[in-house]
């Protein structure tokens, strides 16, 4: 046993050795742009989060970090290339230098951010745990569960936050437990359990898979904080800024009202201050990111603002139709907030 | 003078001859097989025409969408539209000839093996098993000789699964023997070292391995090396079948009798050619059962390697489920998916069959 734990702490030792290595100031993006693309670790496949589409390509509002920072790095959102993760190796693989950027759909925790030798960069998505149940079963809250049968994926932390909300609120409850979300979703249609609990994003993409989706609804509770957000090594602070100002850059953009169609133009006429900072036509803001000077407008152009990337892949203009929620501008009522551009 | 004529013989009872005779020996033979035959022809009524009717009646075929499936039976139009992704993974569209062709040239090449009447089956097979790696390589890889590179972070798909079952059964079964020759062997240093290796790798699990080699190997090895990930798995594969692949045939290698050892060194034959002429042709035939099985389960285990992202058949399946245009497409994806894998695995039990009666393994007395 003794022998067992000198072993586990020198292989622990090798690996902090290997993040440690890894990461040094500005080494990350010399070589990104040596090798002339951005290595991104996305899903194997979470629907609107990262997809391969028919023709093989990739997409969702993760891949579309990835993107954003390629266009702000290469002026071209296409030069990224995937590595598609489990959830088992992905930190791992961002560790050891296999990707530059993990951006899959990773709840930011002070444990993942301060243990593991990683920063998160900033949250592209707050998500939290809710459920779905049967129009017919005439429940609005969750609060009126009592008694419910639960269906919950097995193996998350689903599980533990379950518990707690019921214990809570003094109501008991009967958990079956699942191993993938399409039996779960089977199961909530054929009636074994009354309500389906999971993150909310994932219950949007549950109902669709169901044939009767009309007949189900979320809930309007939500029982945990799961903030979404991409990761880098820590200890390259430039990288680190890159990746964070990508989003927060993809943030004022929508917040100034600058879209991808009318961003070329706003650059060149740009009356508003903010904007003309944003877009580069003021100041030298992108060169002190190591940065060329239109990298917003890149990023805008061919990648999209914030609100432009929700609606295109989770929200009204995909088949999911989050709505935007804790997700939508500070301003709007959303908790969605950037640090300015000056 | 009269002679007794014989009356002739009275037929069998009906209910003992023809398909009613066959019905009641083996179906209705007593109240309890009666039982048994009457609940198994209620769950086949039960569960085949459901099937069919999902299946084949109310299934949807043609279409391009979704919303060209009525959902009242399987949506078929969900496999046509990802065949490509299922059979090749990320492999560029317009190269995927090449990929036919290696199949293709996999077929053309490895038909003169089956071919009972060719004489040189022995220097034939050396020589394909050395030439067709290189051109696989070449074709599936490629980036010389005028094609261009595909790296294997595009390959995926059915291909994937035959290219690491392909390579870990061509690797498996050569290193297996040897492993198996060397357990047997008296030398104490090499016996110890195949007693461990064996042991080793048949403790742990396949998909343990296969964590380990893309978790933990990349922390060992200086920065910026990459070893391949499908070589790692590759490599992972064949060490773990060759564990099994060895145990079986050390079966076989047992089962010789004394005497043909006995004689093969009385004739003056040296190790090798004694174990190459005399014994393991013999225990190799007697073990074809139990290698044909380590095969089958390599087959379906080359899904495992879902657990490090490499997309083989199974996993292309599973990602494509994930796409919003498609939710909910899982039971017909899954089930196109046993399909094929049973398609192989029968295929591959119904080849070792034939070449069982072939090579006679029963030894008829």
């Amino acid at each position: 046993m003794k022998r067992l734990k000198s072993m586990m702490a020198v292989l622990s030792a090798v690996s902090l050795l290997g993040a440690a290595g890894a990461a040094q100031a500005g080494a990350t993006l010399d070589a990104v742009k040596k090798k002339g693309f951005v290595q991104c670790g996305v899903s194997d496949g979470l629907p609107g989060f990262s997809y391969v589409d028919a023709q093989g390509k990739y997409l969702g509002i993760d891949v579309d970090v990835c993107r954003a920072v390629a266009a702000a790095v290469f002026g071209d959102a296409d030069k990224v290339k995937y590595s598609p993760l489990t959830a088992k190796e992905r930190f791992t693989a961002l560790q050891s230098g296999e990707v530059d950027v993990l951006s899959r759909n990773t709840t930011w925790t002070s444990s993942r951010d301060s243990a593991m030798g990683l920063n998160f960069t900033g949250v592209t998505y707050y998500d939290g745990q809710g459920f779905l149940v049967n129009k017919s079963l005439g429940v609005s809250s969750a609060k009126e569960l009592d008694g419910a049968t639960v269906c919950i994926q097995a193996g998350t932390t689903t599980e533990l936050n379950l518990s707690d909300y019921f214990r809570a609120n003094n109501h008991t409850y009967t958990p079956i437990t699942y191993d993938t979300s399409d039996e779960s979703a089977k199961s909530l249609e054929s009636g074994r359990c009354d309500v389906l609990t999971s993150d909310q994003s994932q219950l949007y993409a549950q109902r669709i898979k169901l044939a009767k989706p009309d007949d189900y609804v979320v809930l309007p509770e939500v029982i945990s904080k799961e903030p979404l957000g991409p990761l880098v090594r820590q200890g390259d602070e430039e990288w680190f800024d890159i990746v964070r100002w990508t989003l927060f850059a993809m943030l004022n953009a929508e917040e100034l009202g600058v879209d991808s169609k009318n961003v070329e133009q706003m650059a060149k006429a740009a009356k508003n201050p903010d904007v003309a900072r944003l877009l580069g036509a003021e100041g030298e803001y992108g060169k002190d990111l190591k940065l060329p000077r239109d990298w917003v407008v890149q990023i805008v152009k061919q990648v999209g603002n914030y609100g432009e990337v929700f609606e295109r892949n989770i929200g009204s203009g995909s088949e999911l139709k989050i709505e935007r929620g804790l997700n939508a501008l500070w301003n709007q009522g959303g908790v969605q907030y950037a640090p300015p551009v000056r | 003078m009269d002679t007794h004529v014989f009356k002739p013989d009275q037929p069998a009872p009906a209910l003992s001859v023809g398909p009613l005779g066959w019905l009641r020996a083996n179906l209705f033979s007593g109240w309890f097989n009666t039982l048994l035959t009457l609940l198994g022809l209620y769950l086949v009524w039960q569960i085949v025409p459901p099937l069919i009717d999902w299946a084949f009646i109310e299934a949807d075929w043609r279409g391009e969408t979704r919303a060209d499936c009525s959902r009242e039976g399987a949506c078929w139009v969900f496999v046509g539209e990802r065949f490509g992704q299922f059979m090749y993974g990320f492999y560029p569209q317009d190269q995927r000839w090449r990929v036919d062709l290696a199949v293709l040239l996999a077929v053309v090449g490895a038909a003169p093996l089956f071919v009972a009447a060719f004489r040189h089956k022995l220097r034939y097979g050396l020589a394909f098993l050395l030439v067709y790696p290189l051109l696989a390589w070449w074709l599936l890889h490629g980036g010389f000789l005028g094609l261009i590179a595909v790296p294997t972070s595009q390959w995926g798909g059915l291909m994937l699964t035959l290219v690491i079952a392909a390579v870990g059964i061509a690797g498996a079964l050569p290193l297996g023997i040897l492993l198996a020759l060397g357990r047997r062997s008296d030398l104490p240093a090499i016996k110890v070292l195949c007693v461990t290796f064996i042991e080793f790798w048949r403790g742990v699990p396949l998909i343990t391995v296969l964590f380990m080699s893309s978790v933990m190997l990349p922390l060992f090895l200086p920065e910026g090396m990459n070893l391949d990930k499908l070589l790692r798995a590759m490599l992972m594969v064949i060490l773990f079948e060759a564990a099994y692949i060895a145990e079986v045939v050390r079966g076989g290698l047992q089962a010789i009798p004394k005497g043909q050892y006995e004689a093969a060194q009385a004739m003056g034959l040296g190790y090798w050619r004694m174990m190459g002429l005399v014994v393991l042709p013999q225990a190799l035939k007697l073990v074809i059962p139990g290698i044909v099985n380590t095969f089958i389960a390599l087959f379906k285990d080359t899904s495992l390697v879902i657990i490090i992202g490499l997309f083989d058949f199974l996993n292309s399946i599973k990602r494509a489920t994930a796409d919003p245009a498609w939710l909910g497409m899982s039971t017909e994806g899954y089930v196109f998916a046993a399909v094929v894998y049973w398609i192989f695995c029968f295929g591959i039990s119904r080849y070792s069959q034939r070449l069982e009666r072939r090579l006679e393994t029963g030894h008829r007395h």
